[in-house]
């Protein structure tokens, strides 16, 4: 388990955009009557993206909006890892990948450079505050190690050369491309497929 | 080693397109309508000739699982596709989702019809964002040509209801992730009931690994006396196999079940980084699959029965390969402090187990232990090993059990050398 508590500085309140809120709407709509609760993830995910991070008046909101009682979806928004219940960095949050497959294909190095460069301890913004990184639990891209995600998109097949080059270009606006940065097609084999190279009257490519 | 014909993944590395031209133009959708007009009972049948076992980990006949679906109940009847792929080494899930979405949700819409079933839920794992993209994205072409949604051209109304995860291992736990989808913490519950009878909202449900139900439509297809043809008795068809860690070429590839691991690596992934003689140890199947010796990768196959005969198992069929630069006691403590953040922490065993198991992993990595405790570390293991309520403990006591079996020369051996700097420094 991990040990994780709300953020001691808290902001007095929270509403959805009216946008997000309307989304909202539709998204308790997809489960059955009765069952709102199912969209509590979706809707924490949301508030997330919203503030940047998790707050304690966003989880209220969300118990409220669902008719949950509030320490349901505290433990929720406990439970699971990815929703952030500190401020994180305002450019780029960094979920560095620390597992095994990853560790032997080199992350410990990556982690050194967050360190030194972002700062000392996970969760903890850099001086200018534009940075923050974690190490997580295997991202699903092993194929690919090292892995770093941030928001969305994930950078694989890193190095500290790489990755040094990702942090530059976050800090100057000009991340380079999602995906394997060494120019990998997903998840094949460098240098091309060892498969699905033969033509095939199903489509494969030929 | 498999010829591309056999292949099912035609898109496996996404050159052509995904979207729904595309996946027609390999053929999903093509005639949908005709395979369930042959019923509920042929296609649980074909499935049940195809030999698939689930391909989540457990290895369960998926075909004899859908049977357990009750025929005619009051209640509505769910498939949940398991799509929070999460075990450390795997990541073929998320190729399905991303370049073959369609071949998902045609088998979700074929498997949903043979146990009855008029909604689907696909739970993504949270870190997957842009595959829930472009699975969502599926989901409405699909809808928009009337190939599922209700009164769709197929015949049977079928919902899809796409729901996103936030991080957490246990959801990949079928009772788990029935939880997570109620809105509530993923932590596992205590069978029996079992989800056929009591699942998602209380009513009948069958949760499938993503890689299980993208298979359905071409063993439907082709015959699963075809898919039985391929891979070994008991451990039938093709696979997708991913290979991590110290190889040349890491990758994800389909092969038949069965292919010897020598062969995988060799074959697929460039084979061992420095050569086969580099080899010291290969976790077969995902983390929670206690690692197999060089010497036993000799000549091992890749499927459930040769690997539970050495006391490992498939899992995912994910190879974790690694080779003599590695500190086997480091990357199995890594394992273990996995486990230790991803239990739930409902089970005592398992909370406080996972914990204690990495602690002493952690000195022994240093040699900071007395050689008494590996004895009881096992012990330990056994301990949690059985005694939770969902697999994780077992899953975490597995991979350590193997470190102890194969690797305690090594322990003994660091224990000694730090006894002997420590009674050097003390002179």
């Amino acid at each position: 388990m991990a040990v994780r508590r709300l953020y001691p500085e808290q902001p007095a309140s929270f509403a959805f955009t009216p946008e997000n809120a309307a989304w909202a709407k539709k998204e308790i709509a997809k489960y059955p009557p009765g069952k709102e609760a199912s969209a509590v993830l979706a809707l924490l995910w949301r508030a997330q993206a919203q503030e940047g991070w998790c707050t304690e008046p966003a989880i209220r909101a969300v118990a409220d909006m669902l008719g949950m009682a509030h320490i349901r979806v505290l433990e929720v928004a406990t439970f699971y890892t990815m929703f952030q219940l500190a401020p994180v960095g305002s450019t780029a949050h960094l979920w560095v990948c620390g597992t095994t497959p990853c560790m032997l294909r080199g992350s410990e190095a990556l982690i050194e450079i967050c360190k030194e460069e972002i700062a000392e301890n996970p969760h903890e913004l850099s001086r200018d505050g534009r940075f923050s990184w974690e190490e997580v639990e295997c991202l699903g891209c092993c194929a690919n190690a090292p892995v770093v995600q941030i928001g969305a998109d994930t950078y694989e097949d890193l190095d500290p050369e790489l990755f040094e080059k990702l942090l530059y270009g976050l800090r100057e606006g000009r991340p380079p491309k999602p995906g394997s940065q060494i120019g990998r097609q997903a998840s094949a084999p460098v240098g091309g497929p060892t498969t699905l190279q033969a033509p095939n009257k199903k489509g494969a490519r030929v | 080693m498999l010829e591309d014909k056999d292949r099912i993944f035609r898109n496996l590395y996404g050159f052509e397109d995904w979207r729904l031209a595309g996946a027609r133009a390999r053929g999903t959708w093509s005639d949908t309508k005709a395979l369930i007009e042959k019923g509920h009972d042929w296609i649980i049948g074909e499935v049940k000739t195809s030999g698939l076992r689930g391909r989540g980990g457990a290895g369960f006949p998926t075909g004899l699982k859908w049977s357990f679906m009750p025929k005619s109940d009051p209640r509505p009847s769910y498939l949940v596709v398991n799509a929070d792929e999460s075990e450390p080494g795997s990541c073929k899930d998320r190729e399905i989702m991303r370049h073959e979405p369609h071949m998902l949700l045609e088998g979700a819409m074929l498997a949903a019809f043979a146990m009855r079933a008029h909604t689907a839920f696909i739970y993504i794992r949270g870190e997957f964002m842009h595959e829930r993209q472009r699975l969502q994205t599926a989901v409405d072409e699909a809808i928009e040509a009337k190939l599922i949604g209700k009164n769709n051209v197929n015949g049977w109304d079928f919902d899809v209801i796409v729901h996103h995860g936030a991080g957490a291992y246990i959801c990949g736990e079928e009772t788990g992730l029935l939880e997570s989808i109620e809105g509530k913490k993923g932590m596992p519950r205590l069978k029996p009931p079992f989800p056929a009878n009591v699942g998602l909202y209380g009513a009948p449900t069958t949760v499938n690994n993503v890689e299980s139900i993208a298979v359905v439509p071409d063993i439907l297809r082709r015959g699963g006396a075809w898919f039985a043809a391929l891979g070994l008795p008991n451990n039938t068809g093709t696979k997708l196999f991913q290979i991590s860690g110290h190889v040349e070429q890491p990758c994800v590839v389909e092969e038949e079940m069965g292919i010897p691991l020598k062969e995988l690596i060799n074959e697929h992934g460039g084979g061992v980084r420095g050569g086969w003689d580099n080899l010291l140890a290969v976790i077969p199947g995902g983390a929670s699959m206690p690692l197999l010796t060089a010497e036993q990768c000799e000549s091992v196959t890749m499927d459930f029965d040769a690997l539970a005969k050495l006391k490992s198992g498939l899992g995912t069929g994910a190879a974790i390969v690694m080779d003599k630069s590695t500190d086997p006691i480091k990357a199995i403590a890594r394992i273990a402090y996995f486990f230790k953040h991803e239990s739930c922490g409902q089970c005592t065993p398992c909370r406080e187990g996972t914990g204690w198991m990495f602690r002493v992993l952690e000195r022994m990595q240093r040699g900071e232990a007395e050689k008494s405790e590996i004895d009881l570390l096992f012990k330990v293991t056994k301990q949690v090993e059985g005694h939770t309520i969902c697999a994780l403990g077992d899953a975490a006591a597995w991979p350590v059990q193997g470190l102890l079996r194969n690797f305690r020369h090594l322990i003994e051996e660091r224990i000694d050398a730090y006894q002997a700097a420590v009674k050097e420094a003390a002179e």
